[in-house]
């Protein structure tokens, strides 16, 4: 069962990239334009933010402690086992910490508003909203823009912490390593590159879940079962533009800085 | 009819989606402080016109009128004041879900009007109680049953005094004394604040207690319009069918 690529498929495809480069510049735009919602803004960060942490703290965390195990078993074959922790940190802060963690909120939280805004444009709630004089672009999608975009990055550096301390935690019990020398190490080879790249990825992840999230809940028809389908292709379609911007935002920081 | 104001007008409306036409030639005009009837099988394009209307919609061609600004030619933000002026009751509700029905209620002049907490909730609670949903303010959508939310969502459409409102099949899966209320309620909005009408509905024992006029839709054009009795009486096939059912 091959798709073919006629051209339906092409102009579909188009309609979408037009449609999300909109959203992301309405998103972005009415972010700065009166009124704020700052109490929307306020809620949205707290049912991003604070409800993602325990979440993101198991999956960091467990990173961590697998990542050292491994490293640690990899390093002693060439006597480099006291080195886990800056390799740990390194691979940590500039790639699986922002990609881990972007990839976890992708799933719960991209999903979460595409299902909620999706339900609110089946049930004709979106345009009750326009009909009331509301926009529901700075009411829906800009408050919840700029609360994953402010998120992101805060989650992305506790689960980089938490990593470490699950490092921290298999090189102080099973690979022998001193408290002392592993958090020397972990602090000694992070650079500004590694920190900026590091915080630079969550930040885009960020405005790049709430875009595709927004975009695929507000065009979301055909009742409960469209809005299903439109939750999958958000958590899909968020985890492949992690994924690539991920590796474009590597290959352009790598050499620029 | 002569001498009274036109309020709303509708110019040779064209609307597609796709290649299904729902609209093709729809010719309207509404006047001051009346309540219009528009009846019309299920999927005729009721909902699109009134939708049309609020610049939800945008049509293919034809032109919208209200009180003489085109609407038609209008961007979304120089919309949003006159819709401001419109109160839409739309057909499923359209309730705010993650919303108490106070806030949904309150939900225009939180947004749109410089009133303190206290003065919002004194609107709020006369405007429950019009629709007789007093004490109701800390209730959820998901607990009330359909005909409760339609009264909620004509208190909301109600809440900035607009001097339009706009019910979508307000009366449609409501038994027949619920029904009757609704009625009753769109009546007594039409004359305590003297608002002009747009009634869509296919029910029509609802349509004929409540109207003023009445136009019948067919094939994305208003077949026939007049007042009750002519309509009752009217030659057209298509409208004694409609009338008496199918023989
Ligand atoms: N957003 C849309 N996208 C595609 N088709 C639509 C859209 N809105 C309405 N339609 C189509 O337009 C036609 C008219 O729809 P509309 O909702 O106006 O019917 P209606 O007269 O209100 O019917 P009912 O009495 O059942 O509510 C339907 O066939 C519907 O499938
Ligand atoms: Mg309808």
């Amino acid at each position: 069962m091959t798709r073919r690529l006629n051209k339906e498929n092409i102009a579909q495809f188009l309609i979408n990239v037009h449609g999300l480069g909109e959203m992301f510049g309405r998103s972005l735009f009415l972010a700065f334009i009166k009124p704020f919602y700052l109490r929307d803004i306020l809620f949205q960060m707290y049912s991003i933010g604070v409800k993602s942490l325990s979440i993101v703290i198991l999956t960091s965390t467990f990173t961590g402690l697998v990542l050292a195990l491994e490293f640690g078993h990899e390093m002693a074959v060439y006597g480099a086992k006291m080195y886990t922790g800056s390799v740990l940190s390194v691979a940590l802060v500039r790639e699986l910490g922002p990609v881990i963690i972007s990839l976890v909120v992708a799933g719960r939280v991209g999903a979460g508003i595409t299902a909620e805004l999706g339900s609110m444009a089946v049930t004709e709630q979106i345009d009750a909203m326009r009909a009331l004089g509301t926009n529901p672009y700075k009411k829906l999608a800009s408050t919840r823009f700029i609360s994953l975009t402010v998120m992101l990055p805060i989650l992305v550096a506790i689960g980089d912490m938490c990593g470490m301390i699950g490092g921290w935690l298999v090189s102080v019990t099973s690979l022998g390593i001193s408290s002392d020398f592993y958090w020397s190490l972990t602090v000694q080879y992070l650079f500004f590159p590694d920190l900026f790249s590091g915080l630079l990825k969550p930040f885009i992840f960020g405005m790049t879940i709430a875009t595709v999230a927004c975009y695929l809940g507000f065009n979301a028809t055909g009742g409960t079962r469209g809005v299903g389908e439109a939750t999958t292709r958000s958590v899909v379609l968020s985890s492949i533009l992690i994924f690539t911007l991920d590796f474009l935002i590597t290959k352009l920081t790598l050499g620029a800085i | 009819m002569t001498g009274r104001s036109v309020v709303i007008e509708f110019k040779d409306i064209y609307k597609s989606f796709g290649k299904k036409e729902v609209l093709c030639g729809l010719d309207l005009a509404i006047y001051k402080g009346e309540t219009l009837v528009i009846l019309g099988r299920s999927g005729c394009g009721k909902s699109v016109t009134l939708k049309i209307l609020l610049g939800l919609i945008y049509p293919d061609q034809g032109q919208v009128f209200i009180n003489n600004t085109e609407i038609t030619a209008l961007s979304e933000k120089s919309l949003m004041p006159i819709r401001r002026r419109m109160g839409m009751l739309f057909q499923g509700s359209a309730l705010f879900d993650s919303l108490t029905i106070g806030e949904n209620v309150a939900f225009a002049l939180t947004e749109h009007s410089d009133l303190t907490a206290g003065e919002i909730e004194t609107i709020v609670a006369k405007n429950l109680s019009f629709v007789e949903l007093s004490g109701t303010q800390n209730m959820m959508p998901s607990e009330l049953s359909g005909g409760m939310k339609k009264r909620v969502a004509l208190a909301r459409a109600m809440a900035f005094q607009p001097d339009i409102l706009l019910y979508d099949e307000p009366t449609t899966g409501l038994d027949p004394i619920t029904a009757t209320t609704i009625n009753a309620l769109i009546r007594k909005t039409q004359l305590e604040f003297g608002v002009t009408s747009i009634v869509v509905t296919h029910e029509l024992d609802s349509g004929f207690s409540v109207a003023d006029r009445i136009a019948v839709m067919d094939d994305g054009r208003i077949l026939e319009i007049g007042d009750v009795e002519s309509i009752q009486n009217s030659k057209n096939e298509f409208v004694q069918t409609f009338i008496a059912g199918p023989k």
